[in-house]
Formats: structure tokens, C-alpha cells, sequence
């Protein structure tokens, strides 16, 4: 049953100026869905490449169904890939695509056929056989690519940023049919994507990385309510970012002290007393009420700026200490705000994080690339 | 402070208002049309109506022809010999020529863009030069017959072959390596994805997808192998194809029947030819349904793909370049045994050289500003569908024409066209005949390059303001200058090479190569020495060698400017 298991693998590109990907060990589960996520240029391709055989770590080792593969080329590591582009071949119609797996495996005819048939049935394109990939849409090719990624009898499925080239409500609609396919026929996917809310929406587990090395492997639950790195927690949702120093640590909680000495309770204990700090919290678990409240945890504010994006409405709030905050209510739950309205932001300390101010400063812990 | 000099310089360009008229005058329709007319008319009066008048004019001669079978069956031999040797030499270029291009596409080595610049070499150098080095190192004592005691490869058809396969070779390399650099190499990994070996991805997905190229690598080798003249002249021996056997019906007086009969067939044929493959090449299908995974994966392994590298690079260094390069020797000798000096100092046969190399150069220049003139505003027409979409795939199928048809047929009937106007000199002659022939490397230069530019460009261009001038001169022109450079060039270097229309259209004029022919005198013994053979083709290799140098940095300088 194929399980894909990556030991410290590195590879470098630029004559080795280039680390595209550092030291990565990952274990990937049989009939596992899970996603490669980061921003471009993070080194997840790269990665993915290096399963599928298509490039050569320089140094660690990749297992398939505990097989080291390192010196296996892709034409034997039985793995299904789909490509960004689709690659789909324009020199052959859908038909030609989706049985040269089984045609360049030499496969008995008869087979090839049926499963040529049963890929196309399964993604519901087998009156389009004879179209040529230029002739469909981009939904068509998609699942197309899917249906000859699957034919050659791979059960591991590799998939390259599969929805990157299609529209967002296509996207949308496509993402589910991908992870039930996937669940149906009990393959194991690695799917790509620098989308945060498609891997969240499909993967059972997500390595989020940056800059060749990944920061963290978990479920979207525990990467979303518990992320280990401030540049997990603001890849995967979003959050707001506050710098301070921690002023005292009881036993069951600590007091940061925030710009304009405003002092907030959180429930980390982890961090020594004097530690300069950076407080997250995400734009949907900040409370919002009219005029200046003493509630617990209380910043002072005037909204600055307000957003409409139909299912929520996002408010700029400037805080008293000048620091700035966003917060996102649901547009059809509870009342609205208007500019300039005087408010009271607040938060509970467990839904709250706390992470050790980077060594190289916040806004470079916070950039994508 | 130099930028500051080269603003003024544009500045008081602009000022004399040069530029503002031509833009004011470009955005006029009358000027659009007058323009793109003069250019379309240049083509079918100069290039293509003459030729074909010329030989229709003089069909009645093909009787002659008729009523002598021994002359019928010698110039039939020869025309199908033409043809043999074109298709033979191609197929083995495609053979032999395709996995050099992959080996440089696909290595990273360093020593690649050595071997990528070596492959150029027969290209770059002059037929004639590549006719007589191969002469001395298959033939004469001295080259590699001294190993065996006698001639190795005496003069005929397998000379003619083995210098065929030398000169056309290169064209497949270059075409297939830049087509396999364009190509999208996901598709190949699509295919090892899906259980591909190596060598069946190649097979059934790259090679299909690179159909086209080719093809068109296929057309331009076999265009050559049976348009060349003056070279296939020095190594034939008593064997004729169809060029050699018009060059010897005129230096034998055998009258205009003869020349009319092979031309005719020469040009017909090769139409035809050009026809059903372009016409039949998309159709072609390569045979990728069937696959024989086991003996592919075998075929695949590193140790093949080793062993057919150094075969095919045995073959390059000893085949192509060893014997192109051959030359070299003499020359070099020549710098000892004072010939050099005696060139110098021009006696003897060096006075005739000098003005034969004169001529040439002259009329290389010519053409080429004739041309780059001329063949821009037809070149826009193509890529740009000015002319309508019908009009304009017939103009561009049209200026292919002069590439297929073999020279010296076309020279033959230019010179029986011009022939009716006694006043126009042979010079002019000379140089109609060259602008026909080279006028395509030009305008197919450009057009592709043209294609390449996206409309959006011009449109945001004229959207900002531009007009067609000024829209032409910064945009266009800055991004297609390199392929300007290039097709100027190449209509240079083909121009001062020439020996086939050439040698059809003059009788007292001698370029450079047609002169080298003669001292080469295949059908009796050479009227120079092998030194000052070797010398003379060196002077022309060098001096062009020069000219591209010069225009190199030409380029370069107006490149630092912008």
C-alpha cells in the first residue's frame, strides 16, 4: 500500500546556491490526503518532483511503500502525477491520453480499453474521447489530466497545483470531486497548492512550508487552533500581530504588556519574564462592541475603515497605542459598525497566541517569499 | 556623461524632425498602402515573375532535348541523381543529426556550447571551401588517402555524398536543438510518469510534437543538398546531378535545350516535392501507437545512450568537421612558401582574386541592404496578416519559393528573362539573380520574429500613443533586431557563397567562389596551386569571419544605447 516516506532530503539548484529544498523528512500515510502548502517558490514542486522521480535528491532518501527509491526512474515508482499545466499530450485526443499508461506498458488491449473507458465514465468525459485537449475547457482537461494520471493503475496520485489554472468557482467544485475521488478508489494523494483554504478543505493532514523547509505537519484543525510558528499562523487564516514584552507569569497564565503599556492576560506560561513577545490573534475570535467597555482583556479603538466581502464584514481598527487591528464579523449576525464609531476590541486568553519575537524581525517572519 | 551625449544625440535627431515626419506620414493609409504595395511588387516583379517567364519563354528549346536520346538519358540521370542524393543525404542528417541535438539540448556540460559552436562550422564556412577541403582530405595525397597509399575516395557520387551530409547536416542540428530548447519538457515527464521508458516518452511524445520542426529541418537540408553548385562541382569527378550537369552544358556549349530541359524538371520537381511535404508533413504519422516497453527499457539504459553519444560524436569529428577543416592546412603552408607575400603584393593570379573578392563583398552588401529595404514591410505584411488572411498564407508560402528551387536552375532562367533586356548590365544581372536567391532568409527571418511579438504590445503602444513609425522604431525594431542582424547576415553570407545562379548568369564577371572553382578546375587540372587555393579560401573565410565580427559589435553598440 503506498506510503511515502522523505529522510532529510536536500536539493539545491545554481550550482547549489539555491536550496529549493532543506532538510525535509515528512511521512505521508497510506490512503492519506495531504497537501504540500506554502507560498511560491517554498520548494513544494520541487518536492513533489523529487517523489515522483522526475529530479534526483543531492542528499537523503525516498521511500514508496518502504522501497528506497532514490535511483528508481519515474517510469517505475508507479505514481500517478498531474500536472499544473495538465501536460495533457496535444498531439493525441482525450482517448490517446488517458490509455498511454496502459499502451506504453504494453498492456493487453482489451484492458487498456476497459480501463480507458472506466477512467473517462469516472470523470464523466467519455462522450469528449475523441476531442482534442485544445477543443475543452479547462475543467475538462483537468479531469482529464486526473483520468491518465489513474490509468496506468497508480495508487499513489501526485498532483501539482491541479486547480491553479482553473476559474474560482470551477476551483471550488473541482476540489471536492478530486478528494472524493481520491477517497473512493482509497489512493494516497500529495497535492500541492499555495491555496490555504483549498488544502484546509480537503487534506487530512498539511506540511506548511517556507523557503525550502517544513514548518509544520498537522491536521487543518491543529494547524489552524494551534500553529507552532507565526508564519504558520499566518499563512493558514490570517491573524494580527502584536508586539510586546511579557510582564509578569503566574501559574496558569501570563500578563503582556502591548504598545501604550495596555496590558492583555494570555494563557502561554512558556515564555520568561522580560521576553519580548509577539501576540496573534485571528480577526474571528476578537469581540466587537459598541463604545469603550471595561470587559476583560478591553482595547480601546475607533474603526478606521470597513470592508464589505459579502459573508463577513472586515473592520480596521485603529486601537488607542496606534497599533492597528482587523476584525471580521459575520454580515448577517449581530449589528454593524460604522467609520469612526468608537469600540471596544477584546479577546479571550485561549483563543490567543504567543510566539518568541523572531530573530530577524516580524515583517520578515511574516513575507511569503 | 555618455548618456547624456547619446540623449542629445536623439534629441537633435528629433529636432530636425526626421522622425516627426515619418510618424505623421506613417499614420496616413495612403502611406500604409503605398508601402506594403511597393514591397509586394518588388517581390513578384524582381523574384518570382521573372524566373518562371524565363523558362516558359524558352520551352520550345526542350525538343532539342528530345531528338539527341544519348543528351536525354545523360540529363535525366543527372536530374534523378539530384533528387537520390537530396533524399538520401536528409534522411541520414535526420538520423545522424537528431541525437547530436539531443545529447547538446539535453547535457549539461559544460563543453556544450563548444561542441553547439563546432556544429556551426560547415554552416558558417563557404561551400567551395568545404568542397575543397573535402577534396584534399578524401582525394589527394596529403590528407587521409596518404594512409592508405592511394586516393581513398576518388571525385564522384560518394564524394558528393559524404560533402552533401557535411554542409546539410548542421541545418538539422540547429533546428532540432532550438526546437528541443522551445519545448515544453513537462510533457516528456508526463509521459515517464505513466510508465514511459526513456526512449518511448522521446519517441511518442516529444518526436510527434516535434513534427514540425522536422519537417522544416528536412526541407531546408534537402533545399540545399539540391541547390549546390560550385562544391558538388569540385568533387564530382565524371559524375553529374543536375546542377553539375547544367554547369557543364554551359562550359560545353551544349546550347539552351539541355539547360531549359534540366531547370525546368529541376524546379518542377522541387515544387512538388515542397508541395505534398508541406502539405502532407502535418498528416504525417510518425509510428508512436505501437511500443515495445522491454526492448525500449533496454535501449533506454545509460549504457546505450553512452555508447550512441560517443558513436555520434565519432562520426561528427571524423566525418564533418576533420574534413571541413582540412583546408586549414595549405592555408597555413601558404603563410611559409610565400605565397602570401605573392597575394600581397598581387601578381600573377592574386590580381584577378582580389577583384573577384571585391565583387563579391560588393555585391553581398548590395543584396543585403536591398533586401533588409525590401523585405521588412513584406516580412510585417506576413506576420501580421496585413493583407488579409488568404493573401497573406499565399505570400508566405510565395517568398519560400528561391529557397527550394535550386540555384543554378533559377539562375538559368533569370539569365534567359534578362537576356531580352540587352541594355541591363551583367552586373545588375548578377545581382537580381542574388536578391532572388536570399530574398527569403530575410523576410522568413523577420516574419517569425515579428510573430513572436504579442499584438498587445502594439496595441499598447498605439493605445499610448505611438504611431505606426514610432511604434515600428521602439518597439518593433528593438525587438527584433537580433533576428535582423540575423537575416541580414545570412542573406550577406549566401550572397558572397553563391556558385550556382551565379555561374549561370555571368560570363565575364567572377565572383570569389567561381573563381576558386576555377582554379579547382575539376574537369582538368587545377590552374592554381594547392597553397594558393587554400590561401584564397582562407581570405574569404577570414574576411567574412570579419564582416560578421564588425556587425557583431555593430548591434552590440546600438543594444548599450537603449
Amino acid at each position: 500500500m503506498p506510503e511515502v516516506k522523505v529522510e532529510n532530503v536536500t536539493k539545491k539548484f545554481g550550482k547549489g546556491k539555491i536550496v529549493a529544498v532543506d532538510n525535509v523528512s515528512l511521512h505521508v500515510k497510506d490512503k492519506e490526503y495531504f497537501s504540500l502548502l506554502g507560498p511560491s517558490g517554498c520548494g513544494k514542486t520541487t518536492l513533489l518532483r523529487l517523489i515522483a522521480g522526475l529530479i534526483q535528491p543531492d542528499e537523503g532518501n525516498i521511500y514508496i511503500d518502504g522501497k528506497l527509491v532514490n535511483n528508481v526512474p519515474p517510469e517505475d515508482r508507479g505514481v500517478g502525477f498531474v500536472f499544473q499545466t495538465y501536460a495533457l499530450f496535444p498531439h493525441m485526443d482525450v482517448w490517446g491520453n488517458v490509455t498511454y499508461g496502459p499502451r506504453v506498458k504494453a498492456w493487453d488491449t482489451q484492458q487498456s480499453n476497459k480501463i480507458g473507458r472506466e477512467m473517462l465514465e469516472m470523470v464523466r468525459l467519455f462522450e469528449r474521447s475523441k476531442a482534442f485537449p485544445q477543443e475543452l475547457s479547462g475543467g475538462m482537461m483537468q479531469r482529464v489530466a486526473v483520468a491518465r494520471a489513474l490509468s496506468a493503475g497508480s495508487k499513489l496520485l501526485l498532483l501539482d497545483e491541479p486547480l491553479g489554472a482553473l476559474d474560482a468557482k470551477i476551483r471550488l467544485e473541482l476540489r471536492y470531486d478530486i478528494q472524493k475521488l481520491v477517497k473512493d478508489l482509497e489512493l494516497t494523494a500529495i497535492h500541492v497548492t499555495h491555496d490555504q483554504s483549498e488544502a484546509m478543505a480537503i487534506s487530512d493532514r498539511i506540511a506548511v512550508m517556507r523557503k525550502g523547509r517544513v514548518l509544520q505537519v498537522g491536521t487543518p484543525q491543529e494547524l489552524y487552533m494551534n500553529p507552532q510558528e507565526i508564519f504558520v499562523a499566518n499563512f493558514v487564516g490570517e491573524a494580527n500581530f502584536l508586539e510586546g514584552y511579557v510582564v509578569s507569569v503566574n501559574e496558569n497564565e501570563s500578563v503582556l504588556e502591548l504598545r501604550g503599556k495596555l496590558r492583555v492576560k494570555v494563557l502561554d506560561k512558556n515564555k520568561s519574564l522580560g521576553e519580548k513577545v509577539v501576540l496573534a490573534i485571528r480577526p474571528e475570535a476578537l469581540e466587537l462592541e459598541k463604545g469603550h467597555k471595561k470587559v476583560e482583556n478591553a482595547m480601546l479603538g475607533r474603526i478606521e475603515r470597513l470592508r464589505f466581502e459579502g459573508t463577513n464584514i472586515r473592520y480596521e481598527i485603529r486601537l488607542e497605542n496606534e497599533d492597528l487591528v482587523v476584525v471580521t464579523r459575520p454580515t448577517l449576525v449581530g449589528e454593524w459598525f460604522n467609520v469612526n464609531e468608537k469600540v471596544t476590541v477584546s479577546f479571550s486568553p485561549d483563543k490567543s497566541f504567543v510566539f518568541m519575537y523572531p530573530s530577524k524581525g516580524l515583517r520578515e517572519e511574516l513575507m511569503a517569499e | 556623461m555618455s548618456v547624456v551625449k547619446a540623449d542629445l544625440g536623439r534629441i537633435s535627431l528629433s529636432r530636425l524632425g526626421l522622425f516627426k515626419f515619418l510618424d505623421r506620414i506613417s499614420s496616413k493609409p495612403a502611406t500604409r498602402y503605398l508601402t506594403y504595395s511597393v514591397a509586394v511588387i518588388f517581390f513578384f516583379a524582381l523574384i518570382l515573375i521573372p524566373p518562371i517567364l524565363g523558362i516558359l519563354f524558352k520551352l520550345n528549346q526542350v525538343g532539342q532535348v528530345f531528338g539527341n536520346p544519348l543528351l536525354q538519358s545523360r540529363a535525366l540521370a543527372a536530374v534523378s541523381a539530384s533528387f537520390e542524393i537530396a533524399l538520401f543525404v536528409s534522411l541520414i542528417d535526420v538520423v545522424a543529426g537528431l541525437p547530436l541535438a539531443w545529447f547538446i539540448a539535453r547535457s549539461k556540460s559544460k563543453w556544450l556550447n563548444f561542441l553547439d559552436t563546432l556544429v556551426d562550422i560547415p554552416f558558417i564556412l563557404p561551400t567551395v571551401a568545404l568542397g575543397y577541403s573535402l577534396l584534399l582530405f578524401w582525394s589527394q595525397p596529403g590528407g587521409v588517402s596518404s594512409l592508405f597509399g592511394a586516393s581513398l575516395i576518388s571525385p564522384g557520387w560518394l564524394l558528393v555524398i559524404l560533402l552533401h551530409f557535411v554542409f546539410s547536416f548542421p541545418i538539422i542540428v540547429r533546428v532540432m536543438v532550438g526546437a528541443l530548447l522551445d519545448y515544453h519538457i513537462v510533457y516528456e515527464e508526463a509521459s515517464r510518469t505513466l510508465g514511459a521508458p526513456a526512449l518511448t516518452a522521446d519517441r511518442t511524445v516529444t518526436l510527434s510534437i516535434l513534427k514540425p520542426s522536422l519537417v522544416s529541418s528536412f526541407i531546408l537540408a534537402f533545399a540545399r543538398s539540391i541547390s549546390e553548385t560550385g562544391a558538388t562541382l569540385m568533387v564530382a569527378g565524371a559524375f553529374e546531378n543536375g546542377p553539375v550537369f547544367i554547369s557543364n552544358a554551359l562550359t560545353e556549349k551544349l546550347g539552351e535545350g539541355p539547360l531549359v530541359f534540366v531547370s525546368f524538371i529541376l524546379i518542377a520537381v522541387s515544387f512538388i516535392i515542397f508541395a505534398v511535404i508541406t502539405a502532407l508533413g502535418p498528416r504525417l504519422k510518425l509510428p508512436t501507437k505501437k511500443v515495445w516497453p522491454s526492448f525500449e527499457r533496454r535501449l533506454s539504459g545509460s549504457n546505450i545512450a553512452v555508447s550512441r553519444n560517443t558513436v555520434m560524436l565519432v562520426i561528427f569529428f571524423l566525418i564533418v568537421l576533420l574534413p571541413s577543416l582540412f583546408v586549414a592546412l595549405p592555408a597555413v603552408y601558404a603563410v611559409s612558401n610565400g605565397t602570401l607575400s605573392q597575394a600581397l603584393s598581387r601578381t600573377g593570379i592574386w590580381q584577378g582574386y582580389w577583384q573577384s573578392l571585391l565583387l563579391s563583398y560588393f555585391v553581398g552588401a548590395l543584396v543585403m541592404l536591398i533586401n533588409t529595404l525590401i523585405g521588412l514591410p513584406m516580412a510585417v505584411l506576413i506576420a501580421r496578416r496585413r493583407a488579409g488572411a488568404l493573401p497573406s498564407t499565399a505570400l508566405d508560402v510565395l517568398v519560400n519559393i528561391p529557397l527550394i528551387v535550386p540555384s543554378i536552375a533559377l539562375g538559368v532562367s533569370m539569365k534567359f528573362f534578362w537576356s531580352n533586356f540587352a541594355f541591363i548590365p551583367e552586373i545588375v544581372i548578377l545581382i537580381f539573380a542574388h536578391i532572388s536567391i536570399t530574398y527569403p532568409y530575410f523576410v522568413r527571418a523577420m516574419a517569425s520574429a515579428i510573430e513572436r511579438i504579442g499584438m498587445d504590445l502594439e496595441e499598447a503602444s498605439r493605445i499610448l500613443g505611438a504611431r505606426p513609425f514610432t511604434l515600428f522604431r521602439t518597439i518593433i525594431l528593438p525587438l527584433t533586431k537580433y533576428s535582423l542582424f540575423a537575416g541580414a547576415l545570412l542573406v550577406f553570407t549566401r550572397s558572397v557563397d553563391e556558385t550556382g545562379a551565379t555561374s549561370a548568369v555571368v560570363s565575364t564577371l567572377k565572383t570569389a567562389p567561381i573563381l576558386i572553382v576555377d582554379w579547382v578546375n575539376p574537369r582538368g587540372t587545377p590552374t592554381a596551386t594547392a597553397s594558393q587555393i587554400g590561401l584564397g579560401i582562407g581570405f574569404l573565410v577570414i574576411l567574412s569571419f570579419a564582416v560578421l565580427l564588425v556587425m557583431r559589435l555593430v548591434v552590440r553598440g546600438k543594444e548599450r544605447k537603449y
